[in-house]
């Protein structure tokens, strides 16, 4: 069975539902439901109109309950008709369902879980082991975040950006578990761009081809990082890259400039270098200049400092480092790196060591600790 | 079935054998105790015993009750902290025996030299949630 098929037209019989007259919640409970019987049912007997299959049982699972929580709570019978039979779902239905599930009442977690359900057709189940937390756990994230979002108004859309947001956490979550999230928010912001005419939106979608084109060149088979300057990249997705290039050639000829539009300028120009020694810095350089201008952080000004450092010397990245509050998450890295290049291996080795005791994540553990040691080794000979 | 927790401590263990700090190795070395470590748990999960793997962050920050209205006291990090926990693996396993030697077999990960570190873990049984079916004495 058709699992991607199925998932793609989970928003549009949710959104439909709820222009129907359905809470929320209560429909999204429906459509879930529905899913369950699809993949159950379909493989055996799979129906002619796949939308229209699913749009009639959530539309039965959602009377049954209503008729049930109707019975128990006494009132009147509010849903007890079929209803007419109006216009099929709509691309401005998916879009509020997108707006709906990243509304800025919710945290970034229940936005992002509920997004995952609503708008993705994953299950609870699948999310949860996504993010290596308990199915009861997830569960209650993701009703929580229904009963939270259950008085907006389904009416109209929100700011583009808060869903953009919500779509880049997912994407940056990676893969866990058996779903793979780049992959998902990749999907999701496709459906997003196919909908809307926002150049963040391309923007966004751009950056993310083309950092999803360079997956497989990033890690070594056991496992271990593999820095971009040394990837190999014939492993990189020249599909992916061409395609997020061209997307984003359009998004910026049309001059409405954004942060998402600026990250991925500078991936395309390091996914544009045949290789690392033809990168071209000074343009890098000039891109997180007017990333500082849409969106002035401090990981930003990191990130240039390194750009700074290869365009114009170690020494140039050191001073533009020195500038940077010291706590910053990859700062000790970042000057470890710079110190390296400048030729003085010890602080490097020193400084190596003490980033890997500060890295958020193993895999880059054990690469700086593994970078400090490559230092130590070259200077024992 | 019983569960225990294998501690791996970065201070406050008595000395491994093979006692070189990791950033003192060579690439090669780092990569074959990785590796070791990562089939260790994939072995785990083949035989049914593995639970649940975690490392840890070394700098840490204490918080206690303040008292009602206010916000909780925070401390530290304590860089001088005697005892450090670095990471923790849950197994269940059929008996004790079997949760020394696979805590054993950790121990036995390569280091510098490509030798066994003979690192000392902590291995600490679970109190179990609910009664067993066998009745105490």
């Amino acid at each position: 069975m058709d699992e991607a098929l199925l998932r793609s037209l989970t928003p549009g019989v949710l959104a439909l539902l709820v222009r129907r007259g359905a809470d929320f919640a209560a429909a999204e409970d429906a459509v879930q439901d529905a899913l369950v019987e699809a993949v159950r049912g379909w493989p055996a007997d799979p129906p002619r109109d796949p939308k229209g299959w699913l749009v009639t049982v959530a539309w039965r699972k959602f009377l049954d309950q209503s008729r049930a929580d109707t019975a128990r709570r006494r009132r009147e019978d509010r849903a007890g008709e079929e209803p007419a039979p109006g216009p099929g779902p709509t691309v401005d239905d998916t879009l509020r369902l997108y707006f709906l599930c990243a509304h800025p009442s919710l945290t970034p977690s229940s936005a992002v879980a509920l997004t995952l359900r609503a708008v993705g057709g994953l299950t609870t189940r699948q999310i949860a082991r996504a993010y290596l937390v308990p199915e009861a756990t997830m569960a209650q994230r993701i009703s929580r975040a229904k009963r939270t979002v259950s008085g907006v108004r389904f009416d109209r859309p929100g700011d583009v950006a808060t869903v953009l947001r919500v779509l880049y956490l997912v994407f940056n979550e990676g893969y866990s578990g058996d779903v793979d999230l780049a992959a998902e928010a990749i999907r999701l912001t496709r459906q997003l761009a196919a909908g809307t005419d926002h150049p963040e939106v391309a923007g966004l979608l751009a950056l993310m081809l083309l950092h999803h084109a360079r997956r497989a060149g990033r890690t070594a088979p056991d496992g271990s990082l593999v820095p971009l300057a040394e990837q190999d990249r014939g492993r990189w997705d020249t599909r992916l890259i061409a395609e997020g290039v061209a997307m984003l050639q359009a998004a910026l000829a049309r001059d409405r400039p954004g942060e998402f539009q600026a990250q991925a300028a500078i991936a395309a120009l390091h996914a544009d270098a045949p290789t690392a020694e033809e990168t071209d810095w000074v343009q890098i350089v000039e891109w997180y200049d007017e990333l500082l201008r849409l969106a002035d952080n401090p990981v930003v000004r990191l990130n240039r400092a390194v750009a700074v450092g290869e365009a114009d010397g170690p020494r140039a990245g050191l001073a533009a480092l020195a500038e940077l509050d010291g706590s910053l998450p990859r700062h000790t890295a970042v000057a470890a790196y710079l110190h390296e290049r400048d030729g003085d291996l010890e602080t490097a080795a020193r400084l190596y060591a003490e980033a890997a005791h500060r890295a958020p994540h193993l895999a880059e553990r054990d690469h700086l600790t593994r970078q400090a040691a490559r230092l130590n080794a070259r200077r024992r000979h | 079935m019983a569960k225990y927790l294998l501690l791996k401590h970065y201070r406050g263990a008595p000395a491994a054998v093979n006692d070189v700090p990791m950033d003192q190795w060579t690439p090669e070395e780092i990569s074959a105790h990785v590796q070791y470590m990562r089939d260790f748990a994939a072995r785990l999960e083949e035989s049914g015993e593995f639970v649940d793997g975690q490392a840890l962050a070394p700098e840490g920050t204490w918080v206690r009750y303040d008292g009602e209205g206010r916000p909780p006291v925070t401390d530290g990090p304590f860089a001088e902290t005697k005892d450090l926990i670095a990471g923790w693996m849950v197994i269940d396993v059929d008996s004790q025996e079997r949760a020394v030697e696979l805590a054993g077999e950790l121990s036995a990960a390569p280091g510098a030299g490509g030798k066994p570190i003979h690192e000392w873990l902590e291995l600490r049984p679970f109190l179990s949630a609910t009664p067993t079916g066998t009745e105490c004495h």
